[in-house]
Formats: C-alpha cells, sequence, structure tokens
C-alpha cells in the first residue's frame, strides 16, 4: 500500500465538502448509520456543519464539493496520547514530519508527544517550538507533554503552572517513573493547585534489569535478564496510595500487567482520581514474541505472558484500561541491530494503531464502537483536547476506513522514518482511506 | 495604667499562642494593646508601670523586628531588658533549652520572652520555669503577638473584625503567623480564606473554620484585607514549588490580583518581606493601601500590653500564694 499526502495550507479556501454515501460512526454519542446519497457529513472551511442520515435528502448544497465515500466507514480522527516524535535532537530515529505522514496514513488527526526529546521539552519556548512546526508541517495535530522534572531527572519539579498555560496538556517524564515518592508526592499535591494531570511510566527502575525482557520462560530460555511483573505493579500501587494522600490526578501508560489491571480496578472502585492506557503490543503480543531475540519485540514495558496480554483485554473490555495509545517509538536501525540487551526498546505504532486495535473488534471481544472509542474520545477526554468527537462546530477531523480490508504489515512499507515494527509480517484488518485534519484531506490512499 | 492586680480578664500565666482564647480573652488584650498606641506617639513614651521588673528576651532564632519591639515594649514600661541570642545549633537539644530555662528561672526574670525554631519548645520551657512567658514565634506553630498586632491594626483601619472578610495568602504551612492569625480571626468572627499552592498548605486546613483557594483571583475576590506571608525559604527543602518565578506568577501580590478585591482592601505582611516573591515591591510600598508599616508601630504597643498583664497576673499569683 501507498499513500498521497497533502501537506495543509492554511490559506486555501476549503468551502463547503460534502461525505456522502458513508457509515457514520461516532463513539462519543454511540452513532452508527449507514448513510447512502441522502446522508454523512457537511462541513465548511475547517469545521463540521452538520452531519447525519437525512441532511442531504433536498440535496447536496450546491457550492459543496461531493465526496463519495464508497460505502466505507467515516469517524472522528484517532486521537493518540503516547507518541515520541523524537524531534529535536533524535532526527535520525524520526521527525515531526515523518512522525505526521505516519500519524495521517493512520488514521491519527492529534497526537501527544512525549518531552524526552533533546532539548527536553521544559520550557515554554520548547512547548511553543512543537506546536510551532506541527502547523508548519500541515500534517497531523501535536500537543506536547511538558517534562514534570528538571532534567527528566525526578528530582525537581519543573514550572508546570507556566507550561500549562503555554500549552502543555500534561506532565510525564516520558518512559522514566518518578521513582521518589515524595517527588511524585509533592507533584500530584502542587498540580492539584492547577487541577493538572502527571503521567506516570509505571516501573519501579531498581527492579528493572537493563536490556532485559519479561522474567519468565522465554527470558531464562534465552539467557536474558528479566524484567519482573512487579516492576509495574508495585509501582502502581504506591502511586495510588499518593493518589489518595494527595488528592492529584494521575494517570499510568501502557500498562502491561493483568495484576496492575486488577489493582488499578479497585483503585477507581474507591473513587480515586486514576486513568490508564495500554498500547496494541500488549494485548495483541506476549513474550514469545521475542523468539530468538528479535529486538523489533524489545519494548518498555517488556512483552509480557500469554494471561497477562488477555487480562489486558479484559481491563479494556470492563473499562479498568480508559484508552489505547501507539506507543510509538522510533528507533534507527542501528539501534535495534544490536545484540538484544544493548538494543534499545520501542516500536512504532502509529500506522498499525487501527487495525491491530480491531483486533479486538475482530475476535468479537468489542464491538466496533467500542474499539474506536479507546482511541478517539476516551484519550482526546484524557487530555482535556477537544478531538475525537463528531459534531456540529467542532473541527472536521476525520478517518475513512475499511474495517475488514486486509493486509499484512512490512516494516519497509511503513510511511514511518524509523521501521521497527513488534508487528512485522502480521496480518491484519482494517485500512485507512482518507485522513481529514481541519477540512482539508492530508492523506489519501492510492489505490493500486 | 497599671492594671489592677485584682482580676484581669486575661487569667493566664503565659501567652504561648491563640488557640484556645475566648473571645474576652483577646478583646481584652487588644483595648489593652490599643491603649499604648497614644503613648508611643508621644515625645515621652515612657511610664513606670513595670519599673523594678526584669524582662530577658531569648531567642534561639535570629530576629530584628520582634526583638526589637519587644525590647523597646519593655524599656517603655521602665522594666529592665535583657537580650540573650542563643545559637541556634544548640536548640535541637532539649536538655540545653530545659538547662537554659533553669538558668535563666534562677535570675528571677519576671518575663521570659521566647523565640525557638522548634514548634513546641517555647511551651516545654515554659513548663519549667516560675516566671510568665510570651512565645515570640515557635517553628510552625504560634506567634501570638503577631496575630494581636495584626488584628489591632485592622480594628483600629475598620473599626471591628466580626464580618470581615480577609485573605491569607502563601506559605500556611510554614506559618507560624498564619496559625495565629486564623485562631484568632476565627474566634472574633471574621470570615477568612487561606490561598496557596496545595504543596503549601497543612493537611486539615479547610478544619480550621477557614474557606479554601488555590488561585489568588478567587481568594481574593471581594476580600476586606490581604494578609501575605513570607515564603519560609528556610524552613523548605525541595519541591513545594518549581522556581521562584512561577510563585510569583500564580502567587505574588501585584495589582492585577488585587483588583478584585475590595477598592479599599488593605494589604498587610507580617515582615520581613521576599519583594518580588511573594509581593510586588509597588504594592508593598503603596501607602494607600499597605499598612505594613502601621503593623510594626502596633506591635510595641501590643508587645508592651502582653508584658503590663502578665506581669501584673505573675505578681497577684504570687500575692495569693504568700496569703
Amino acid at each position: 500500500m501507498s499513500g498521497i499526502w497533502t501537506a495543509a495550507q492554511p490559506d486555501q479556501n476549503l468551502g463547503q465538502k460534502a461525505y456522502i454515501n458513508v457509515r457514520l460512526l461516532d463513539p462519543a454519542t454511540e452513532l452508527d448509520v449507514v448513510c447512502e446519497a441522502k446522508g454523512g457529513i457537511l462541513t465548511d472551511g475547517e469545521s463540521i456543519v452538520e452531519f447525519g442520515a437525512g441532511i442531504f435528502k433536498d440535496g447536496v448544497p450546491e457550492s459543496a464539493e461531493i465526496i463519495d465515500c464508497g460505502g466505507h466507514c467515516l469517524s472522528p480522527g484517532l486521537v493518540d496520547i503516547r507518541v515520541q516524535v523524537r524531534e529535536p535532537g533524535y532526527e535520525h530515529k524520526g521527525t515531526i514530519e515523518s512522525a505526521g505522514r505516519s500519524a495521517t496514513a493512520g488514521g491519527v488527526t492529534t497526537m501527544v508527544c512525549l518531552p524526552n526529546t533533546n532539548p527536553i521539552i521544559a520550557d515554554m519556548s520548547q512547548v511553543e517550538f512543537v506546536a510551532r512546526r506541527a502547523r508548519k508541517i500541515g500534517l497531523a495535530k501535536i500537543y506536547p507533554y511538558a517534562a514534570l522534572t528538571e532534567d527528566l531527572a525526578g528530582e525537581k519539579l519543573t514550572e508546570i503552572g507556566i507550561l500549562a498555560e503555554a500549552g502543555a496538556v500534561a506532565f510525564t517524564d516520558g518512559d522514566k517513573a518518578i521513582a521518589n515518592a515524595q517527588v511524585l508526592r509533592r507533584a500530584l499535591s502542587y498540580a492539584r493547585t492547577f487541577d493538572l494531570l502527571i503521567v506516570q511510566h509505571p516501573e519501579e527502575p531498581s527492579l528493572v534489569s537493563p536490556g532485559g525482557m519479561n522474567s519468565g520462560e522465554t527470558a531464562t530460555r534465552l539467557g536474558l535478564p528479566g524484567i519482573p511483573r512487579e516492576a509495574e505493579i508495585i509501582m502502581v500501587e504506591r502511586d495510588l496510595r499518593l493518589v489518595e494522600m494527595t488528592g492529584g490526578k494521575l494517570h499510568f501508560g501502557h500498562i502491561s500487567t493483568g495484576e496492575a489491571v486488577n489493582v488499578i480496578s479497585q483503585a477507581k472502585a474507591r473513587g480515586l482520581n486514576i486513568t490508564c492506557d495500554t498500547a496494541p503490543p500488549y494485548f495483541a503480543l506476549n513474550d514469545q514474541s521475542v523468539g530468538d531475540y528479535r529486538t523489533f519485540a524489545k519494548l518498555s514495558p517488556p512483552l509480557r505472558s500469554e494471561d497477562d496480554r488477555l487480562a489486558i483485554i479484559e481491563g479494556l473490555k470492563d473499562g479498568t484500561i480508559d484508552a489505547i495509545a501507539s506507543d510509538h517509538a522510533p528507533q534507527d536501525a542501528d539501534s535495534k541491530r544490536l545484540p538484544f540487551t544493548q538494543a534499545e526498546s520501542g516500536g512504532v505504532g502509529l500506522e498499525t494503531l487501527l487495525a491491530v486495535s480491531l483486533d479486538l473488534y475482530h475476535n468479537k471481544e468489542m464491538s466496533l464502537l467500542e474499539v474506536l472509542a479507546k482511541i478517539t474520545y476516551a484519550p482526546a477526554d484524557l487530555m482535556k483536547l477537544p478531538a475525537g468527537k463528531i459534531a456540529k462546530g467542532s473541527a472536521a477531523d476525520l478517518m475513512l476506513f475499511d474495517p475488514e480490508r486486509g493486509w499484512q504489515v512490512k516494516d519497509t512499507d511503513l510511511a514511518s522514518k524509523a521501521k521497527n515494527t513488534p508487528f512485522d509480517l502480521r496480518p491484519v484488518q482494517g485500512v485507512v482511506l482518507r485522513t481529514v485534519i481541519d477540512g482539508r484531506t492530508v492523506y489519501r490512499l492510492e489505490e493500486d | 495604667m497599671a492594671t489592677s492586680p485584682k482580676k484581669s480578664p486575661y487569667s493566664h500565666r503565659h501567652l504561648l499562642g491563640i488557640e484556645g482564647l475566648s473571645v474576652q480573652e483577646i478583646s481584652y488584650l487588644l483595648e489593652k494593646s490599643d491603649e499604648y498606641v497614644g503613648q508611643n506617639r508621644r515625645a515621652d513614651k515612657k511610664n513606670d508601670t513595670l519599673h523594678g521588673r526584669t524582662i530577658i528576651n531569648l531567642f534561639f532564632e535570629d530576629s530584628t523586628r520582634t526583638r526589637t519591639s519587644f525590647e523597646l515594649a519593655g524599656k517603655r514600661l521602665s522594666a529592665d531588658v535583657i537580650n540573650m541570642s542563643v545559637g541556634s545549633s544548640s536548640v535541637n537539644k532539649g536538655e540545653t533549652l530545659i538547662d537554659t530555662a533553669s538558668t535563666l528561672n534562677a535570675m528571677h526574670p519576671d518575663v521570659l520572652v521566647v523565640r525557638a525554631g522548634l514548634s513546641g519548645a517555647v511551651q516545654l520551657l515554659a513548663e519549667k520555669v516560675n516566671c510568665a512567658v510570651i512565645n515570640a514565634g515557635d517553628g510552625s506553630h504560634e506567634h501570638p503577638t503577631q496575630a494581636l498586632l495584626d488584628a489591632l491594626t485592622i480594628q483600629r483601619r475598620r473599626g471591628k473584625l466580626q464580618g470581615l472578610k480577609i485573605a491569607i495568602c502563601g506559605d500556611i504551612l510554614h506559618s507560624r503567623v498564619a496559625r495565629s492569625n486564623i485562631y484568632l480571626l476565627v474566634t472574633m468572627g471574621a470570615q477568612v480564606r487561606l490561598v496557596a499552592p496545595m504543596t503549601l498548605l497543612p493537611s486539615g486546613a479547610e478544619n480550621w473554620g477557614v474557606e479554601v483557594f488555590h488561585d489568588m483571583k478567587a481568594g481574593l475576590k471581594n476580600c476586606d484585607i490581604v494578609m501575605m506571608l513570607r515564603l519560609q525559604n528556610e524552613r523548605m527543602q525541595g519541591n513545594y514549588f518549581p522556581s521562584i518565578r512561577e510563585y510569583f506568577h500564580f502567587f505574588g501580590l501585584d495589582y492585577e490580583k488585587l483588583s478584585v478585591a475590595k477598592p479599599d482592601a488593605l494589604i498587610m505582611h507580617p515582615g520581613p518581606a521576599n519583594r518580588g516573591v511573594e509581593i510586588d515591591s509597588e504594592v508593598a510600598d503603596d501607602y494607600s493601601r499597605s499598612v505594613i508599616r502601621e503593623q510594626v508601630e502596633m506591635g510595641v504597643a501590643v508587645r508592651m500590653a502582653c508584658l503590663d498583664i502578665l506581669s501584673h497576673n505573675l505578681q497577684r499569683e504570687m500575692q495569693e500564694a504568700a496569703k
């Protein structure tokens, strides 16, 4: 598959567009309606004007350009709250443009990027840099997280109040945990002053053997150092106490173990202000994917056991896990072409977010709307982003897709600059046909 | 001026804190203090109320204004005043404190004015001596004469305390001034609001009978009095807030934030102010609004009243014991 990208030109005159002949899906309102020629979505400029089955029953407005969607599914564009763009500082792994191409090819219209760039996103100018670059490139919308602590060292708080005013959506040390309990306590408490969210990478660092994989049979067989499930569980349990103590708001990124799901579920039942997400590898793969030292399957947190994988699916189904994020972590070939222990962790995920998530639908674990909810309005609401919904007056950020059509993930076919996908060679279903951002088609699948 | 040794509405031997004092007791202390304001404005500021009495200012923590204020108060009442500064290194040992107390006690002072870096240290000392003890500030616990002088300042300006909306802003967690003021103002029927980042509020602050805010403009809205606290940097170890810049941006008092308070709202600060940290210089120096200098003046009057009352209470106690 290959696509055509057209970067947005902000001054172009968009006019009205009528998307007809669609199956209209809006998970936030549980709308699932087939619209033939008499319905769909009407956009004007950058916004949605009207939508529904009968809006064109008196004909499409004359001035509107008609886009016949061929009966495919039209939903809000995807919202991905855990992306590493690698720019500035690591442009050999990825850039804002590369992430934008990859995102739009995957139907992602809005993403939130981690602050672990170089320089780190820890001051107003960095927050503004990301937003400005994303606007200039004109592909997906990017909102930045800012660092919670200076140099991501887990010691001294950054100016989170001022950073929030500059546009940082939440605060995190990226793929590093806030290990010091007193620091996280103060951070939660201080952030509560401004009702700000902290995002934790839940992994007790002292239990993590560098370069390892999930502790278990495969690690033992391969002779690799183990990262126990308890590293995640202990950190989650500790953090819940700190949330209870401070009344702060905490979000756990990429939950990978069943026991963490249990603990979070109980804490939610107690009324604690916590949320969490997971990433496709944790409900679609297990630690056997490491096979014979496949470094593309080296992730952080590591791929877990089959029991954990199944428990993550249950967590998604019962609502304990609020959202799915791609956990897009591009690595250059050289940092993966190393002995397993020395290779970098992480996998690209923007282009496989939809298709791998749709496994849950095709395997009859969840309905199509339930799956879409986890990758549209649910993550948007967590970060208070104006995205992920089809509503009158909201930005025309849309994804046209065919949930049934099959394809095979191939690293070399990815639009992303980096090719390190843990799903390489996996057959999947669900193809993005067109991605619309602010009323402009920025990506279209090129049909053979 | 001398208080009748018979009965006083304030009958305690010490003044260790405001917590637990009644409306009558506080009113009496303020009334007596008010009487001394006039004396301090005369050319001859001295009377012989405490002639022959000995007051020891025992300061375990550095202080300029409070110590000077007490010293002046004692001298204007003709008492003999001794200043003792004890190195803060020896404060940490409870034994040293008690040793010091019993040594001083042997010299028969009438009033010991004590400042200590550790909460509760003044009370401990008071239990070991026969004289009257005034708490001139202990750790993050209480600073009763500061609360009294603040109340006197407000009362003289506004004619009352009851019903006034008073915002206490800043580092509540480490502030003894805040605690004493909260006890006093709540007892006297003021509507007290606390404004601070979550990290600088002690847990359970809402149980003090106050309203808690984390946003200056919300907390200052329609206030009669804005009381700023000093950021107690010396008591802080990391991460209560990220930077001075951010603290001032959100919690520093400037005209912008002040604009939501009543147009004639008074600005108070116990001093010494960190300019550009909790208060903008312009605001601190605006003498149409800022009563910071008046607070200092009232301080001497309040301390004269306290020394007067406690000395006479002690005398009465001794007379009764002799009978």
